[in-house]
């Protein structure tokens, strides 16, 4: 009975990721639009889109290789796998053991590989321009993820996701100054590995700033819907995991009820619901940065990242 | 001690020492003071927390005379000097912001290693505000050695006095006229300097300090 519960448990939570993570991203340009007083497209926007592109045939260029066609669903299924091991309204699912914060951080790192690949695998110059400029945001956001990583599971003991969870829930933490360096850096992380604006601007085809666009340029038809949704995952994925390490109240335990799941479910969504719209203030009320100025902005998360840790330490010997 | 209370005059220590950084990577001579006058305050709850903890009732002064000279008075009059001046743009740093920062969390990691392995026996709120106060002064070393511009080595010699207040404040039994002289003096170098800087400017038409490099005759 239990092992039932458990599947239906971890299928309700793929099946939500997968289902909110386009409701997020229209949701995110709707209160953009709002505050830059347009009206906007309507919330169920990216579904339509999604479901045109599905209908829609493919259009390869005559020099992709098999490669380009494979890159959609390798990073769809790698960000998909990833999305769905962060716990976002209870704790105690079926995939837990395997929700490794840096198992996390490998499979967006290897989905992220593909696109760089898929990227030049045509052979246009946008699309090198775009990998290039991608793995170059990479090569920083990853280091300063990692040592956030380190830094929470430092204090939490434990890179088990759930673990982190249920520790950040409870009162053994107390009021650290580690935890807010480390959230000031997931979110400059987040905020760069998603594509958002004051390192990219997704929505603009502009050949000096395009970064995420540049790359995926030459895919169409059910293709670019997975690249779409691959994305909007991910962005789904940052929310949700800052959601769960900083703010954990609500979600339910391994032994919760069917009741404490709905209501960790519901406030899953209030927490979404805010967490987005501080995205769209912060989104509205920023400028895109030059790409030169980029490293200085992550490498600020970086030294963030690091002096969590450095302080961590010395919390920690006293 | 109740684990909150060190808790707070940990988060307030730490932040001093992110105001530090945030120091080294501003760009603008206007941010720069604006962090200035963050860094002072954030020192003036600093030592107002010590001195609840301590049940030091002197070492209010000291918060206070942190947030009327250094939060309030000097960063105004290093606006005005700036606006005389006409140099509010001017940007200098000597290498890139990337590798300060580099290069200040290696000075944070080193005077985190030699204070909590010189202070073993010392009690832990003190031990925590020496290991802050040593990388608040040394990040104040560094900024005066990658700046070239007068001003901002200004400041930075300025916040380096902030990490010294921290250190004081830590160590119980430091004498209220000891900590006031120290503001003074502190104060008197500030006009002192302020007057240099004219000086400077009105003889070489700037205040990029290797201008007065190549008045000695050395070359770069």
């Amino acid at each position: 009975m239990s092992a039932l519960r458990d599947i239906v448990s971890q299928g309700a939570q793929m099946s939500l990721v997968l289902g909110l993570a386009p409701l997020l991203t229209g949701f995110v340009r709707k209160v953009k639009a709002r505050l830059l007083r347009r009206r906007g497209p309507p919330l169920l926007q990216p579904y339509r889109d999604l479901i045109r592109l599905m209908r829609k045939d493919v259009v390869l260029a005559d020099n992709a290789s098999w490669l380009f066609r494979v890159i959609p669903y390798l990073m769809f299924a790698g960000t998909w796998v990833a999305a769905s091991l962060v716990p976002t309204f209870g704790n105690g699912l079926l995939f837990s053991w395997t929700a490794d914060l840096i198992a996390i951080i490998a499979l967006l790192g290897s989905a992220r590989f593909f696109q760089a690949l898929a990227g030049m695998d045509v052979g246009t110059a946008f699309g090198g321009i775009g990998s290039s400029r991608e793995v170059m945001i990479a090569s920083l956001a990853e280091p300063a993820m990692l040592i956030t990583v380190f830094s929470v599971a430092m204090i939490a003991g434990s890179t088990q996701l759930a673990y982190v969870a249920e520790f950040m829930g409870s009162d053994a933490v107390g009021l650290r100054v580690s935890l807010g360096m480390a959230f000031v850096a997931l979110t400059i992380v987040a905020l760069a590995e998603n594509a958002r604006i004051p390192v990219d601007n997704p929505a603009t085809h502009l050949e000096l700033t395009m970064v995420h666009e540049a790359m995926v340029l030459e895919y169409s038809g059910r293709h670019l819907a997975l690249v779409d949704l691959s994305s909007q995952l991910k962005l789904l994925l940052y929310v949700s995991l800052i959601a769960c390490v900083f703010l954990p109240w609500g979600t339910a335990t391994a032994d919760a009820s069917v009741a404490k799941l709905v209501s960790g479910a519901l406030l899953y969504f209030g927490k979404l619901t805010v967490l987005g719209f501080l995205l769209a203030v912060f989104e509205t009320s920023i400028a895109k940065m030059r790409v030169f100025r980029i490293p200085e902005f992550l490498g600020a998360a970086l030294m963030l990242a690091l002096l969590a840790t450095l302080l961590r330490f010395v919390s920690g010997s006293l | 001690m109740s684990s909150l209370q060190f808790d707070i005059a940990h988060l307030l220590a730490g932040s001093l020492v992110l105001a530090s950084f945030m120091m080294l990577y501003q760009d603008r001579l206007y941010a720069l003071l604006n962090v200035y006058a963050l860094h002072a305050g954030v020192l003036a709850l600093s030592v107002a927390w010590q001195a609840y903890v301590q049940q030091a009732p002197h070492l209010y002064v000291t918060a206070l005379i942190a947030l009327v000279f250094k939060a309030i008075i000097i960063p105004v009059a290093l606006h005005r000097i700036i606006k005389k001046l006409g140099i509010h743009r001017e940007i200098e740093n000597v290498i890139g912001v990337g590798l300060t920062m580099m290069a200040g969390i290696g000075l944070v990691a080193l005077s985190m290693v030699v204070m909590l392995r010189v202070t073993p026996g010392a009690d832990a709120l003190a031990r925590e505000d020496l290991a802050f106060a040593l990388s608040v002064v040394l990040l104040g070393l560094l900024i005066m050695v990658t700046r070239r511009n007068a001003v901002s080595q200004v400041v930075g010699f300025m916040s380096l006095e902030n990490g010294l207040v921290l250190a004081a404040t830590g160590a119980k039994g430091m004498p209220l006229v000891v900590e006031i002289s120290v503001a003074f003096s502190v104060l008197i170098a500030f006009i002192v300097i302020g007057i240099f800087l004219f000086r400077i400017r009105e003889r070489f038409d700037s205040v990029d300090v290797q201008a007065l490099d190549r008045f000695r005759g050395e070359r770069r």
